[in-house]
């Protein structure tokens, strides 16, 4: 397990190496250019001149080794001074936005916090609802507790947040009037008022998300419970007596849970991708909504930044998965 | 008449009230949202009104333009004027006095080197400033006294107030941005995120391209301002969520940019929260007619350019036609309602700027059909659409991708079908049309279609330098890397001669008089550009935030001192 591991690794690594001369290369070739953003009462002289000082006039590839010297160098250096107040990085150029002309990864540290409070709640609540959806769906199988489970499923799966969440605001912010429409992030939690608070602002973006996620969690575990259902093993917990509840909750579900953790582990990266459009529609000032921000105004740096971290959270969490695989179902084994 | 001038008054009197017991920080806190986050907090790193408006509020410069367009004072004791010996009799020179005891929000006093500071900060070959063209023109910048600056020109400037006006050019302190000279500009995150100013507020918290917190700067030159303690920038979202959180839920105070469509304007004002505001600035949604050839059958580098006459568009009768065939209140009526109004002037505004031409509003569709027969466009073959010698008469029409715009295609293709005229639309991606990128054909600039629609405004009331764009000099062409802004290619030695005169009048009627001359001969009299919509900017502010006066010339919150809050 530990070789296996290790070697997975190492092959993570040119594996990354590749990624990020893709990514590179691929956003550096789609269209647009961070000078769309400068007005047009601004003259063909002075653009030429804001593009030569964020350095958008150097050639691709000295670009793509200067930015790969900086994330891999720097940035870490950068942390590692901030944490034990050594000056590696001292005096080195870090990765500027080209719209904030701030560095990078200061932006993700800030947005790292709402990203995971908000999209994390809504994951954790999807998962909540769907596995007890899922469960009860595939025991009683057809009945109408499954059609219903079905249908929410359906709604889901086909319905665009960008529409749920408008319905939302719509019904509870506009008619209702119980929940904020925009998130305020300067909201800091000191006390019971402020929670409640923080709660209330988290509700509409929670619910959009977490009707999406509950409904992709809820199919899988119902498809697993029933495609075990029918096993041996469950008929002969049936002969051998026990009760309908050991027999579900203890051998089934057990059984059935393999495919849906892994579904879920898969599911992660997502929640430090933020939510581009959940994000954007209700001010969250998330990792998603910077990346469609950055797209908009082809910042580059910020773009190809955040799509090497998110590939870097996929290969991760595709090893964690088929460790957890391995841990889970003892019939697997690495060796 | 009578109800407004009661209405005018009731509103005086609660404002002088208001004015009478105020006092700094009496109002609580004012939330104000924006569609785009902020992402920068110094107007001269960054050219988006978003970052400049919400900078407006701590940076100030020696003067801003009111409502009206006229100046007023900030920074400065008073308006330097001929009369008042503050501008060289020659008009090279101009002379400004900084308001005795002026400080900068932690404490310490502005002085003339602060403005040269300002001045070396912007035009620093390595800078990159956005604002370079507001200190183009400028020799020096010398402290005479330390509250006493004079800022000498190359040559005569008939409109001196351009460095240090404005939201655009504000003042910087010498002591925070001394390190952030040149290439290093960038790199002075907190500096350029939390400027120190003179304005009424100051910057407490900062995410980038989400909020902005703010807080009543406790050494404004008036005691009594502002009333608000704090005040908060959120970003993000659209215009629609922007405009709903103050006119239907009633969470923000104030929402900038809420360009919505008519119908949603009508609906969320009849909610009764607050009310939308709009202002006229000089900015013109207008279709730009090629002069010159975009066949994809000429070499590149010969395509739209001057070597290669555009074969349809040359002629000034069929140009003409295009325009007559375009209902313009409709455009209206669809796309902006409160927000636009149908103009025939590239210069719409200020009042005394703009030429009085008219003759495009009403269609004419008889008189388009008979302009084209005369020019010898005629359906030979009966398939409705117009030819002459064996060439269709088909035009390819291209904007960016906007739902607006995309309306306005397929209601003027509507129009220019009925005509005769076969038309083929085009939709760019605005980061690609905009993006000036030199090896995309796509972007306005190489205008490889017959006409382009886009919007297009000055940044001073005074337009000099807008209508100069039109010159023979300035058409993108290969020679310059396609980075002109005569979009057209128009030419025309008599324009560009009177352009060279309005940069020698010095006499404000005259120059007004030119540039009305100028607007006309590239509208009416050469049909080239085709004004469509006048646009105004729509903000949003709820019936609780007084104080408001929405203004096009300047920040929309110049005047953010004087906001109170509605009791």
């Amino acid at each position: 397990m530990l070789t296996y591991t290790l070697r997975r690794l190492l092959l993570a690594i040119p594996t990354l190496l590749l990624i990020s001369l893709v990514i590179f290369f691929m956003v550096d070739l789609a269209p647009g250019s961070p000078m769309s953003e400068i007005p047009l009462t601004v003259p063909p002289e002075v653009r030429l001149k804001m593009m030569a000082a964020m350095g958008a006039d150097q050639p691709v590839v000295v670009r793509y080794i200067l930015w790969l010297r900086q994330f891999f160098w720097v940035e870490p250096a950068t942390l590692f001074d901030s944490w034990f107040g050594t000056g590696w990085a001292a005096g080195e150029q870090r990765i500027l936005s080209w719209q904030t002309r701030s560095p990078v990864f200061s932006m993700i540290g800030e947005r790292l916090p709402q990203t995971m409070t908000v999209i994390g709640t809504a994951y954790l609540v999807g998962i909540l609802i769907a596995l007890p959806i899922g469960i009860y769906s595939a025991y009683r199988q057809y009945s109408w507790f499954d059609q219903a489970g079905t249908a929410f499923a359906m709604i889901g799966f086909s319905v665009p947040t960008f529409f749920t969440g408008t319905l939302f605001i719509i019904i509870f912010a506009v008619w209702l009037g119980w929940f904020p429409t925009k998130y305020d992030t300067t909201l800091s939690v000191t006390d019971w008022d402020s929670f409640v608070k923080q709660l209330r602002q988290m509700a509409l973006p929670v619910m959009t998300l977490g009707l999406a996620n509950a409904a992709a969690i809820s199919r899988y575990m119902r498809s697993s419970m029933l495609d075990n259902m029918g096993m041996d093993y469950v008929r002969t917990a049936r002969a051998k007596g026990l009760p309908e509840r050991t027999v579900v909750l203890k051998h089934v579900l057990r059984n059935s849970l393999i495919p849906v953790v892994t579904v879920i582990a898969l599911g992660i990266p997502s929640i430090f991708g933020g939510a581009i459009i959940t994000e954007n529609l209700f001010g969250v000032n998330g990792i998603g909504a910077a990346l469609i921000l950055a797209i908009h105004a082809s910042d580059l740096p910020t773009v190809q930044t955040l799509a090497f971290i998110f590939a870097v959270l996929i290969v991760l969490f595709n090893l964690i998965a088929d460790i957890l695989y391995g841990l889970l179902d003892p019939r697997i084994r690495y060796d | 008449m009578k109800l407004r001038t009661a209405l005018l008054g009731a509103t005086a009197c609660l404002a002088m009230a208001t004015a009478a017991f105020a006092e700094r920080g009496s109002d609580g806190e004012m939330k104000l949202t924006f569609p785009q986050a902020v992402s920068i907090m110094n107007p001269y790193l960054s050219s988006g009104t978003k970052d400049v408006i919400a900078a407006s509020m701590v940076l100030e410069g020696l003067a801003a333009i009111d409502d009206q367009g006229n100046l007023v004072t900030r920074a400065a004791a008073e308006i330097p004027t001929l009369a008042n010996g503050g501008i060289s009799a020659d008009l090279t020179s101009i002379t400004w006095k900084l308001l005795p005891d002026l400080k900068w929000s932690d404490g310490t006093p502005v002085t003339a080197d602060d403005a040269i500071f300002t001045w070396q900060y912007c035009t620093h070959p390595e800078g990159g400033c956005a604002q370079a063209t507001k200190y183009e023109g400028v020799a020096s910048v010398e402290a005479v006294d330390p509250s006493t600056i004079k800022v000498t020109f190359t040559g005569p400037k008939p409109n001196p107030y351009t460095a240090f006006v404005g939201a655009l050019a504000p003042l910087l302190q010498k002591k925070q941005f001394e390190a952030c000279l040149g290439a290093a500009a960038p790199t002075c995150t907190d500096a350029n995120n939390k400027p120190i100013g003179t304005g009424p507020f100051m910057v407490t918290g900062m995410t980038v391209n989400d909020t902005v917190s703010l807080a009543a700067n406790p050494n404004y030159r008036d005691p009594a301002k502002p009333a608000f303690a704090t005040a908060v920038i959120k970003g993000g979202g659209d215009a629609e969520g922007s405009a709903r959180a103050v006119m239907e839920t009633g969470e923000f105070d104030y929402a900038w940019n809420t360009q919505i469509p008519p119908d949603s304007q009508a609906a969320m004002a009849a909610v009764g929260k607050g009310q939308f505001v709009v202002a006229f600035g000089t900015l013109v949604e207008r279709m730009e007619m090629n002069m010159t050839d975009p066949s994809p059958d000429l070499a590149e580098g010969e395509r739209s350019t001057a070597k290669h006459p555009h074969p349809i568009l040359s002629d000034i009768k069929v140009r003409t036609a295009l325009s007559k065939a375009i209902d313009r209140q409709i455009l209206v009526d669809v796309g902006y309602g409160a927000g636009g109004k149908p103009t025939c002037n590239v210069i719409p505004a200020p009042d005394a700027w703009a030429s009085d031409n008219t003759g495009c509003i009403a269609q004419d569709m008889p008189g388009a059909m008979a302009l084209l027969d005369e020019a010898g466009w005629k359906d030979t073959d009966g398939d409705g659409i117009r030819d002459k010698d064996g060439k269709k008469l088909s035009i390819l029409y291209q904007t960016t991708v906007n739902p607006i715009r995309q309306d306005f295609q397929a209601l003027i293709k509507g129009w220019w079908t009925e005509l005769g005229v076969e038309v083929e639309l085009k939709a760019i991606d605005p980061s690609v049309f905009f993006g000036g990128d030199a090896g995309s054909p796509d972007t306005f600039q190489k205008f490889y279609a017959d006409v382009e629609m886009y919007a297009n405004n000055s940044d001073n009331p005074d337009p000099e330098t807008y209508l100069g764009q039109y010159q023979c000099k300035n058409a993108p062409s290969p020679e310059n890397q396609w980075q002109g802004e005569n979009m057209n290619r128009f030419c025309d030695p008599a324009y560009d001669a009177m352009v060279a005169e309005l940069a020698k009048t010095t006499d404000v009627a005259k120059r007004e008089e030119i540039a009305k001359k100028l607007n006309d001969m590239v509208t009416k009299d050469s049909m080239v550009v085709v004004p469509l919509v006048h646009r105004g900017t729509l903000s949003a502010h709820s019936n609780s935030l007084g104080g408001v006066l929405i203004n096009a010339w300047d920040s929309e919150l110049w005047n953010v001192a004087d906001w109170f809050r509605v009791k």
